[in-house]
């Protein structure tokens, strides 16, 4: 750990000499996250009662999506040494010595200050304080204090990823309520099997670098069984919007019969006890898919409003 | 002088950052008139 940090601060020397491209700073926002916090944004926007202007709406969105992408930044400085030796993070611009940590650092901190601002003063100020509650949750609990320390990481760090529809139903509403509150704990459930899956073929990765996630510290049947535990929790509570009369039978009937799917996939993991760990990496795949269909549905409800 | 990798990467910085100030600009003003305009 300690050679990686050395040769994380001569990477950061050597790409202030050289200079990043625009696109290494596009990177360090995480952008495939951010589409994710945009969508899951959106869709709280659209389903929260009331009216806001598009002008204010979009703008809602876009601190949302800044605030993320900083998140994502100051993740990426504090993780460096850990980045540069895992496989699927290696590549990030700061570890492969195309952005200076330093660099990353501030980037970081000006646009998650600046997204706080910009939504308190153009939207409310509710809002920007439960944007930057997220940001700090994610900065200093999840990436600062939790990961490295508790195999629980993503299981308390996943309530950072689960903010986003909040915000921006508190944008609408200027509130926190029960609606913005279901979408929270969808998000929030779905993150531990989405990870433990991820982390169930990635586990020698984790192992090295000291990060303790579940598979490493209680290993791999037991972070089957906690994805089955999380599954089964899950499904019930993606049908919270439908039972709050915040959407008709359509997405009940969705999520109903998507929530087989996944029980299923995780009911595969659970029982498979192979090298390739082929159903890990099917549930992880299409537990993207799953999240990205639950709040289509929602999105679409709310857009032509059936109920 | 010749054009250098880093000039070229300078460059694309530099119109990024023209980019995003051009559009903090027109954010900031249409934020403005629809506050004023009480519509907000």
């Amino acid at each position: 750990m300690r050679e990686n940090t050395i040769a994380v601060q001569s990477n950061a020397r050597d790409a202030a000499e050289s200079g990043a491209r625009a696109a290494d700073y596009f990177a360090l926002l995480k952008p495939r996250v951010m589409s994710l916090v945009v969508f899951t944004a959106l869709t709280g926007m659209v389903l929260a009662p009331g009216e806001l202007h598009p002008v204010l709406a979009a703008v809602a969105i876009l601190c949302i999506a800044v605030g993320a992408g900083a998140s994502g930044a100051i993740n990426m400085w504090y993780d460096a040494d850990i980045d540069a030796d895992m496989k699927r993070t290696k590549n990030r611009p700061i570890p492969a010595g195309r952005v200076g940590a330093n660099e990353a650092l501030a980037f970081g901190a000006i646009l998650a200050g600046g997204s706080v601002l910009v939504m308190g003063l153009a939207v409310n100020w509710v809002a920007a304080a439960l944007l930057a509650f997220t940001i700090g949750f994610y900065v200093f609990v999840y990436t600062m204090w939790l990961k490295r320390r508790t195999p629980q990481n993503i299981v308390i760090g996943g309530a950072a990823g689960a903010f986003p529809p909040m915000v921006a139903w508190a944008a609408v509403t200027g509130d926190i309520s029960l609606g913005g509150l279901a979408l929270f704990a969808i998000i929030f459930m779905w993150t531990p099997p989405h990870f433990w899956s991820l982390a169930l073929y990635r586990c020698g990765d984790y192992a090295r670098v000291g990060v303790p996630m579940l598979p490493v510290v209680a290993g791999l049947r037991e972070t089957r069984l906690q994805i089955l535990i999380y599954s089964v929790l899950l499904v019930p509570i993606t049908l919270l919007p439908w039972f709050m009369g915040m959407v008709s039978a359509v997405y009940g009937v969705m999520a109903a019969a998507l929530g087989v799917v996944f029980l299923a996939g995780a009911v595969r993991v659970f029982h498979d006890g192979s090298e390739q760990q082929k159903p890990a990496r099917q549930l992880f795949g299409f537990s993207i898919l799953y999240l990205f269909l639950l709040f289509a549905v929602l999105l679409t409800e709310g857009l032509v409003g059936w109920t | 002088m010749p054009i250098t990798e880093e000039h070229k990467k300078r460059r694309g910085r530099n119109i990024a950052l023209a980019l995003v100030l051009v559009g903090l600009v027109v954010l900031f003003f249409a934020i403005t008139i629809v506050r004023l305009g009480g519509q907000g």
